[in-house]
C-alpha cells in the first residue's frame, strides 16, 4: 500500500500536497488539468524531485531512498531507452544495472521480451522499433525489475488511439499477472475510464484521494469540470 | 588546474617584486601589444561581414567545404600558416612580383603590419564563423515580413542586418581581441625588434636572451592581468563560440537577386578562399621536393611532437570528461570558471611559472616535453569543455532520470552511458587538443635544448637558418601530422557511434 501523509511536493516555486493512500494491486488514474501537477506527483513518489512529509510503501519510508532502490518501475514521458544500447542490453538493466547478467539473465531478458511480444528481437537497436514496439521493450524492463509499483507518466502519449489502447491493455493484463500497483498520469477521460478503477484528481495544488472513477467523471468537481469540458 | 594558472602565477608574482622597474621597451611592448590586436581583430571583422553575408545569402556547390575550411586555421600550426604567408607575401612572393610589375614599391611581411596580416589569417575565419550563425539566427520569418514590405538591400541592411551586427560584431571582435593580446608564435616568426614585440615575446626574450627571471616574472604578471581582462569581457559579451554545428542552411532572399549583388558575393567569397588556400597551397607545393631529404633531425622531433600531442590529449580527456560531468550537476558553475581561468592564462606565463618553481629542484631543460604536454593541455582544456558540455548537459536532461530509475550508477553509468552517448564530442576535443599541442610554438620555446626540440621549434630553427626548402618540408610533415591526428580522433569517435 503506498501511503502518502501530508506529503509536500515542491518544484520551483510550484507546490504540491498530498494525502491519500493507494492499495496493494490498485489501478489508478492520475486526472487533472495540464500544469496542475499530476506529473509533479509522480516524480515526487519516483524520487527525482524533493519532499517533505510522509511517504511509505507497505510501512517501509520511501524518503530516504534514491530513485533506484525504491520499489518502483516508472515508464517517462519520453527517453524510456538508450539509443546506442540494444533492444536485450535496454532491458538487462532491469536485472542488473552493470549489465553482468550470466547465461541465466540473458536467458530471461529474453523471455520477457517474448511475453510483450518481441521474440528474437534483443539484437534489434530501439531506433529500428516502430513506437508501439519501443514501448515494449520498456515494459519488458518493468516485468525484469520486479518492483510492485509502476508509475506511467504518459509513456504512450506519441502513439496512435488505437495503438493507446492496445498498450493500456497490456499494460492492464501484465499488472493483473504480476500484482503490480499502478499509477497513470493522462489528460483523457477514456483513458482513465477504460484503464483505473479509481481516479486521483489533481487540481489546485492538491493531489486528492483517489475515488471511483465511473462516480468523479458522472458528477465531476467544477476544476475538473472546467477541464473536461463538460 | 588550479595549480597550473593560479600557482604559476603566484610564483610568477613573487619573483616579479624582486624585478627591475618597467622600462621604455617594456612599454613599447604593451602598446605593441594592445596595436596590432586592435586593428587585428578590426581587420578581421571587417573583411568578415562581407563574407559572412555571402555566405548566408547563397547556395553554391562547395559552400559546405567551404564553411569546414573556415573551421581549419584553429587547428592549423601556426608557423605553418606563417611559411605559407611568406610564400605568398613576402619578398619573392607573387604579390611583390605583381607589384614590381606594375612599378609600384616592394611590401614586406616582417614586421608590425605582418603580424596584423598573420592574426587576420587566423581569425577572419572565426570572424566569419560567429558573423554566419548571427545571420542565419535571424528568423526567416523576418526576411519574408521584408520581402513582402518591399525593402530593398539598403532597407534590409538598416532595419535587420545592422541591428544584427550591431548585436554579434562587437563579441566577436572581442575574442579575437583577446586571442591576439596572447599571440607569441606569429610575433616571434614575423615581429621583433622594438617596433613589433608583443608582452609574450617580450617575456620570451628577457627569459632566453637576458636570462633576466625578474623581468620575465613581472612582464608575466602585466600579461596576465591584459589576458585575463579580456578574456572576462569577451566571456561576457560573446555568445558561445561552437564548432560548426548548424550552418548549412542559408536564409532565402529576395532582394539581392541582381547581378551587381552575385558577383560583389563572389568576389568576397573568392577573395577570402584565395587568402586561405594560396599560403597552405605555397606550404604543400614548396615542402613537397625537400620531404625525402629531411634530416634526421626533423624526424626526430616529429616523434617528441606525437608523443607530447598524445599525452596533452590523454590529460584533456582525463581532466575534461568528468568536468564535463560535473558541470551538468549542482556545482557547474565551477567549471565555468575554471575553464575561464584557462583561458586568461597564457602559455609563457604558465611557462616561466613552472620555470621558476622547477628550477631550484631540476634542470628545467630534462622534463621540457613533459611540461609542454602538460601546458598544452592547459590551454586545450577550455575548448574541449565547450563541445563536451552541451551533450553532457542535455545527457543530463534526456537520461539522468532514466538512469536514475535502473539504479544505474558509478563505472557502469560510464561505462554504457556517458562513454558511449559522449563518444562525438569526445573524439572532437582529443582531435582538437591533439591538433593544438602538435602545432604549438610557445612554451617549448622557452625550456627546450637544441636536442629535445619538437617539430614546430624544429621547423622554427630551419627557418631561422634560411634552409627554406628543409623548414618547408617540415612544415609540410607538421600540417599533415597535426591534420592526421584530428582527423582520427574526430573519426574514431564518429565511426559506428550509432545514433
Amino acid at each position: 500500500m503506498l501511503d502518502l501523509d501530508e506529503l509536500t511536493i515542491t518544484q520551483g516555486d510550484f507546490a504540491l500536497e498530498a494525502t491519500l493512500t493507494v492499495p496493494q494491486g490498485g489501478r489508478v488514474a492520475v486526472l487533472g488539468p495540464s500544469g496542475g501537477g499530476k506529473s509533479t506527483l509522480l516524480l515526487g513518489i519516483g524520487g527525482y524531485i524533493a519532499t517533505q512529509g510522509g511517504m511509505t510503501w507497505d510501512g517501509e519510508d520511501l524518503s530516504p531512498l534514491a530513485p533506484g532502490a525504491r520499489p518502483i518501475s516508472t515508464l517517462f514521458q519520453a527517453h524510456n531507452l538508450f539509443p546506442h544500447l540494444t533492444v536485450a542490453r535496454n532491458v538487462g538493466f532491469g536485472l542488473r544495472p552493470d549489465l553482468r547478467l550470466g547465461a541465466d539473465g540473458w536467458a530471461r531478458v529474453a523471455q520477457v521480451l517474448g511475453q510483450v511480444g518481441l521474440e528474437g528481437m534483443g539484437d534489434r537497436m530501439p531506433a529500428s522499433l516502430s513506437g508501439g514496439q519501443q514501448s515494449r521493450v520498456a515494459l519488458a524492463r518493468v516485468l525484469l525489475r520486479a518492483q510492485p509499483l509502476l508509475l506511467l507518466d504518459e509513456p504512450f502519449a506519441a502513439l496512435g488511439p488505437a495503438l493507446k489502447v492496445e498498450m493500456l491493455d497490456l499494460v492492464a493484463q501484465l499488472a493483473d499477472q504480476n500484482g503490480l500497483t499502478v499509477l497513470m498520469v493522462t489528460h483523457d477521460r477514456a483513458d482513465a475510464e477504460r484503464f483505473a478503477k479509481d481516479t486521483i484528481l489533481v487540481a489546485g495544488g492538491r493531489a486528492h484521494p483517489p475515488m471511483p472513477t465511473q462516480a468523479l467523471l458522472a458528477n465531476p468537481p467544477a476544476e475538473l469540470a472546467a477541464y473536461l469540458g463538460t | 588546474m588550479l595549480c597550473l594558472t593560479l600557482g604559476t602565477l603566484a610564483a610568477v608574482l613573487m619573483r616579479a617584486e624582486r624585478g627591475a622597474g618597467f622600462g621604455p621597451g617594456d612599454w613599447q611592448a604593451l602598446r605593441f601589444t594592445l596595436w596590432q590586436a586592435l586593428w587585428s581583430a578590426a581587420l578581421s571583422i571587417a573583411c568578415a561581414i562581407p563574407v559572412a553575408r555571402a555566405l548566408a545569402r547563397r547556395q553554391f556547390r562547395g559552400r559546405g567545404v567551404l564553411i569546414t575550411l573556415l573551421g581549419a586555421p584553429f587547428i592549423l600550426p601556426t608557423l605553418v600558416a606563417v611559411l605559407g604567408l611568406v610564400a605568398v607575401f613576402g619578398r619573392n612572393g607573387p604579390l611583390n612580383a605583381a607589384l614590381a610589375g606594375l612599378g609600384l614599391p616592394e611590401v614586406s611581411i616582417y614586421g608590425p603590419w605582418g603580424v596584423v596580416l598573420a592574426h587576420v589569417f587566423f581569425n577572419m575565419p572565426l570572424a566569419v564563423r560567429l558573423l554566419l550563425q548571427g545571420w542565419l539566427a535571424i528568423p526567416a520569418e523576418r526576411f519574408r515580413l521584408a520581402a513582402s514590405l518591399g525593402f530593398g538591400p539598403r532597407q534590409m541592411i538598416r532595419h535587420i542586418e545592422w541591428p544584427m551586427l550591431r548585436a554579434t560584431a562587437p563579441g566577436a571582435a572581442l575574442v579575437i581581441f583577446a586571442i591576439c593580446l596572447t599571440s607569441f608564435a606569429v610575433a616571434l616568426a614575423l615581429g621583433g625588434g622594438p617596433r613589433a614585440t608583443t608582452v609574450e615575446l617580450a617575456i620570451y626574450q628577457a627569459f632566453r636572451f637576458d636570462v633576466d627571471l625578474g623581468k620575465a616574472a613581472q612582464l608575466a604578471s602585466v600579461q596576465f592581468a591584459l589576458a585575463g581582462a579580456a578574456a572576462l569581457l569577451a566571456l561576457r559579451l560573446s555568445q558561445q563560440v561552437t564548432f560548426g554545428a548548424g550552418l548549412d542552411g542559408t536564409v532565402a532572399r529576395w532582394d539581392a537577386s541582381g547581378r551587381g549583388h552575385r558577383a560583389l558575393d563572389a568576389f568576397w567569397l573568392i577573395l577570402a578562399a584565395g587568402f586561405l588556400l594560396l599560403p597552405l597551397g605555397a606550404v604543400v607545393l614548396r615542402g613537397l621536393p625537400g620531404l625525402t631529404e629531411l634530416p634526421p633531425v626533423v624526424w626526430w622531433s616529429l616523434w617528441r611532437s606525437l608523443w607530447v600531442a598524445l599525452l596533452s590529449t590523454a590529460l584533456v580527456l582525463t581532466l575534461s570528461l568528468p568536468l564535463a560531468v560535473m558541470a551538468t550537476g549542482k556545482r557547474g558553475a565551477w567549471v565555468e570558471v575554471l575553464s575561464t581561468l584557462a583561458i586568461a592564462a597564457s602559455p609563457l606565463v604558465i611557462g616561466t611559472g613552472l620555470y621558476l618553481m622547477v628550477f631550484p629542484f631540476i634542470w628545467p631543460g630534462d622534463v621540457a616535453l613533459i611540461i609542454t604536454a602538460l601546458v598544452n593541455a592547459a590551454l586545450a582544456l577550455p575548448f574541449a569543455l565547450r563541445s563536451l558540455l552541451p551533450q553532457a548537459r542535455s545527457l543530463a536532461e534526456d537520461y539522468g532520470r532514466l538512469s536514475a530509475s535502473l539504479q544505474i550508477t558509478g563505472w557502469p553509468l560510464w561505462r554504457w552511458v556517458i562513454l558511449p552517448r559522449l563518444r562525438r564530442p569526445l573524439g572532437f576535443a582529443a582531435g582538437l587538443t591533439a591538433a593544438l599541442s602538435m602545432g604549438d610554438l610557445g612554451v617549448i620555446a622557452l625550456f627546450a635544448d637544441p636536442d629535445r626540440a619538437t617539430l614546430p621549434l624544429q621547423m622554427y630553427r630551419l627557418m631561422g637558418a634560411y634552409r627554406i626548402e628543409a623548414a618547408s618540408a617540415a612544415a609540410l610533415l607538421l600540417l599533415s601530422a597535426s591534420l592526421a591526428l584530428f582527423w582520427a580522433f574526430d573519426m574514431g569517435g564518429r565511426a559506428n557511434a550509432g545514433p
